[in-house]
């Protein structure tokens, strides 16, 4: 500017800018203020050229260092994977009860396992495998196909009742609700509840023995504690899939319900399978 | 109406006012101080040598731990989470006895301020011993203060070239040697200093060394002084520390002024004057290029090397040292009074003096008394207090622990007996470098009995586990109580842990929940 013009009151220099007498004070930033913006904006072109940056129509410029947090992402997981093979190739090649019986083994396949359970196990037997009415509690010590690691195995493998796996664990209770009078059913109700707690009537309970022996002794056994190869519960423990007490006996003798559990064989792999049975070995019930 | 000029004119101006305005940003004015000899500066150069000493030797120092942990002294070992200082082994949840220490250092840092003023920044402050370091190697290189304020203020030639290259190039390998010996605290020191060499040791490493030649250059060789008087907040706390029984580096102007470069014309016109020939080696030796004439202030680190130039200057006139010395205010006010008379008239020396010429008997002397005052005796004890307390608890410091979480889902479990089942996440710790067996136990709770998960056998109330050294071990257990023996939703109990060898043990007390209607 040929003519620069000074403020007076301030004293300092006015940009050339004036506005209805108004005139804009030249107060430069600091140099080093400047000098720092420009690095920034020299730094910014190359990066976007450096890195993935521009969007275009399909997709955005890949950025010469080809840098992809995708792949980094890949990465990290082979990486993962790699550490952790180790295990997972011992896994695979031990049976459930030498990797159960293995400190470093085990340790891994419950923390694996634990991970699997919460993706495919906790919306029929709960966060903490608690399990609830008709979904098995599998923490305890009651297990209705038996609870070795190797049978826990095989019931995750193939599933309960699942029909599209010819392995699948089956049986089925027969609604004894056409087959006995209503009385009998009260009776043998009556003598149910007996064998682990009190009834409301005790002179239920002989009569309730007659009709448990004709009808009840082939699957739950003599003594009523039940058949692990026929999936048929213990009856006279404290333990109740559909609710303790007469009438919850009664309602499953009149018409049982039965749960159903999928094959996971298949779909989790056998790996996986192992990790879940030594995790649910762990829960504190296994045999 | 009034006019303009009756509207009464008020005395006011803004505090920021534009006329008086001063910039924010001063540019830094060079500072070349000149080299001082003396008794303090000799205290200096051997508090440097201690100093710098103790900070590369520390980490190669050696110490027997046995096979199970490191041997060397001081270590800091966090990618294990332990921190190794000679015989002490302390780990991350005994943390508060570096905050304990830390809270001592400040402590102590207020007992050494009230008696002795800043002798934290004037003699161990990290900055004070690099940049003294630093000008040890441009004082080598350029020569004394007129050499380099000549060399400065010429034009460049190959000379100041080389000259300035060699400084910065020694300045920036002693920058490096710093930043080097500081990872040596983290790692193995004789295996770590193979690997920096030959270029095996992690990124991290050479990012701390980098980082700290980079910070030891700067602000040793190039801020300096800046950053005490910018960068720390020390030396507006430590003001605060000061009272006026606080010795404290001080120009004794009672017998120094009226100063005078021409004593005798001054003499003979019969005008007083004081022992000051105004020579300014005070100012010339300072690092912090202040004057201490001035008073004390902000600036000052009261590295004592303007006592150290005065003192000389006064041996070669043949008058007392002390001209500048350690004082405490209380005795500067006093000899204050003394020499002008009780405050109504100027400085007059001739007031403080005997007929022979040596000081009268009513010039006040530091005396070692007025360190014990109430202020020093208060921080004393607290110190002391705190460093028992600390020493206490680590002499007598639990190095087996257990901790124990209480599995929340589910809380509890029902077994085909009706007996009720809790989980438990044990964790034991064993803090010393020694393979131990622990004894679990469970105490109280009737009847109850554990299970372990990884031990195939019943255990009853009683289990021994092995814990490798220094490590903690973690065990699931499960706690069984017999339905009858149930005494209510939550009963607590105890987990005990004992070392049978040395009978070190531990408890901790928990929760065994039950349903409300147990069989």
């Amino acid at each position: 500017m040929s003519n620069e013009h000074i403020d007076e009151v301030t004293g300092v220099s006015t940009t050339g800018h004036e506005w209805d007498g108004i005139r804009e004070l030249n107060n430069p930033l600091p140099r080093w203020w400047i000098i720092t913006f420009y690095i920034t904006i020299v730094w910014a072109i190359g990066y976007t050229i450096a890195y993935p940056a521009w969007p275009m129509l399909t997709s955005a410029t890949k950025g010469v260092l080809g840098y992809s947090s995708r792949n980094d992402v890949g990465n990290e997981l082979a990486a993962a994977e790699v550490a952790k093979g180790k295990y997972v190739a011992a896994i695979q090649s031990k049976t459930v009860s030498e990797i159960a019986s293995d400190d470093a083994l085990r340790e891994f396949a419950i923390a694996a396992g634990g991970a699997a359970f919460k993706v495919n196990c906790v919306q029929c037997h709960g966060s903490g495998a608690q399990g609830s009415k008709g979904f098995p509690n599998l923490n305890d010590d009651d297990w209705l196909w038996g609870g070795k690691a190797e049978q826990i195995q095989q019931t995750i493998t193939h599933g309960i009742r699942f029909a599209s796996d010819t392995d699948t664990r089956v049986s089925e209770m027969p609604a004894f609700g056409d087959v006995i009078t209503a009385d009998q059913v009260q009776q043998v109700s009556a003598y149910v509840a007996s064998l682990s707690g009190t009834v409301s009537d005790q002179a239920l309970v002989a009569p309730g023995a007659k009709v448990f022996a004709e009808n009840c002794v082939a699957c739950h056994g003599d003594n009523a504690k039940g058949n692990k190869e026929l999936g048929a519960p213990d009856l006279t423990d404290a333990i109740w899939l559909y609710g303790p007490g007469e009438t919850a006996i009664a309602a499953q003798v009149r018409a049982p319900k039965h749960g159903v559990m999928p094959a996971w064989g298949a779909r989790l792999g056998e790996t996986k399978v192992k990790e879940l049975a030594v995790y649910v070995h762990s829960l504190g019930g296994g045999e | 109406m009034l006019d303009n000029t009756q509207v009464e004119r008020l005395e006011a101006e803004a505090v920021n006012s534009a006329k008086t305005r001063q910039p924010l940003y001063a540019a830094r004015k060079k500072i070349f101080p000149k080299r001082a000899s003396g008794n303090f500066r000799r205290f200096k150069w051997l508090v440097m040598a201690i100093t710098l000493g103790i900070y590369y030797l520390t980490p190669w120092l050696r110490w027997d731990r046995g096979p199970f942990a490191p041997d060397q002294a001081v270590l800091l070992d966090l990618a294990n989470r332990r921190f190794y200082f000679f015989f002490i082994e302390i780990w991350p949840q005994e943390f508060y006895y570096v905050a304990g220490l830390l809270v001592m250092a400040g402590v102590g840092l207020f007992l050494i301020t009230s008696t002795v003023g800043r002798a934290w920044c004037g003699y161990t402050c990290p900055q004070t011993v690099w940049v003294d370091l630093f000008l040890v190697v441009e004082r080598a290189i350029e020569g004394d203060r007129n050499a380099r304020m000549k060399l400065d203020a010429g034009p460049w030639t190959v000379r100041k070239l080389v000259l300035r290259v060699s400084k910065h190039a020694i300045w920036l390998v002693i920058g490096a040697a710093t930043g080097g010996a500081w990872i040596f605290y983290f790692a193995d020191a004789p295996t770590l200093v193979v690997e920096l060499f030959t270029g095996t040791a992690a990124p991290v490493a050479y990012i701390t060394v980098a980082v700290l030649t980079a910070t030891t250059y700067t602000f040793g060789g190039l801020m300096r002084e800046q950053v005490c008087t910018y960068m720390c907040p020390w030396p507006r706390i430590q003001a605060a520390m000061l009272d006026e029984n606080s010795l404290t580096v001080t120009y004794n102007d009672w017998r120094g002024e009226p100063r005078s470069r021409h004593a005798k014309k001054v003499l003979a016109a019969g005008q007083p004057v004081g022992d000051c020939v105004d020579c300014n080696a005070c100012v010339a030796v300072c690092p912090m290029g202040i004057d201490i004439r001035d008073g004390q202030q902000l600036e000052c680190i009261t590295c004592a090397l303007c006592i150290d130039a005065c003192d000389g200057v006064m041996d070669k006139l043949g008058r007392e040292r002390g001209l500048i010395s350690y004082a405490t205010l209380s005795d500067y006010n006093a000899n204050m009074t003394l020499a002008t008379a009780g405050g109504s008239s100027s400085v007059n020396p001739s007031l403080v003096r005997a007929a022979d010429g040596t000081f009268s008997d009513k010039v006040a002397h530091f005396h070692i008394r007025k360190i014990f005052r109430p202020r020093t005796y208060v921080y004393m004890a607290m110190w002391s207090l705190i460093g028992l307390g600390l020493l206490y608890s680590l002499l007598t410091r639990d190095r087996l622990e257990v901790n124990v979480l209480h599995d929340r889902n589910p809380q509890f479990v029902t077994l085909s007996d009706g007996s009720i089942r809790n989980g438990y996440t044990v964790k034991l710790l064993n803090m010393i470098p020694e393979p131990r067996t622990i004894v679990v136990t469970i105490q109280g709770l009737q009847g109850a009995e554990m299970s372990v998960v990884g031990i195939d056998l019943p255990v009853g109330r009683s289990v021994p586990i092995s814990v490798e050294p220094d490590r903690l071990k973690m065990l699931k257990v499960f706690v069984r109580q017999p339905a009858g023996q149930i005494q209510g939703t939550a009963q607590t109990f105890k987990f005990r842990v004992e070392d049978k060898a040395s009978f070190e043990s531990d408890e901790y007390t928990a929760t065994f929940n039950a349903p409300e209607i147990a069989r």
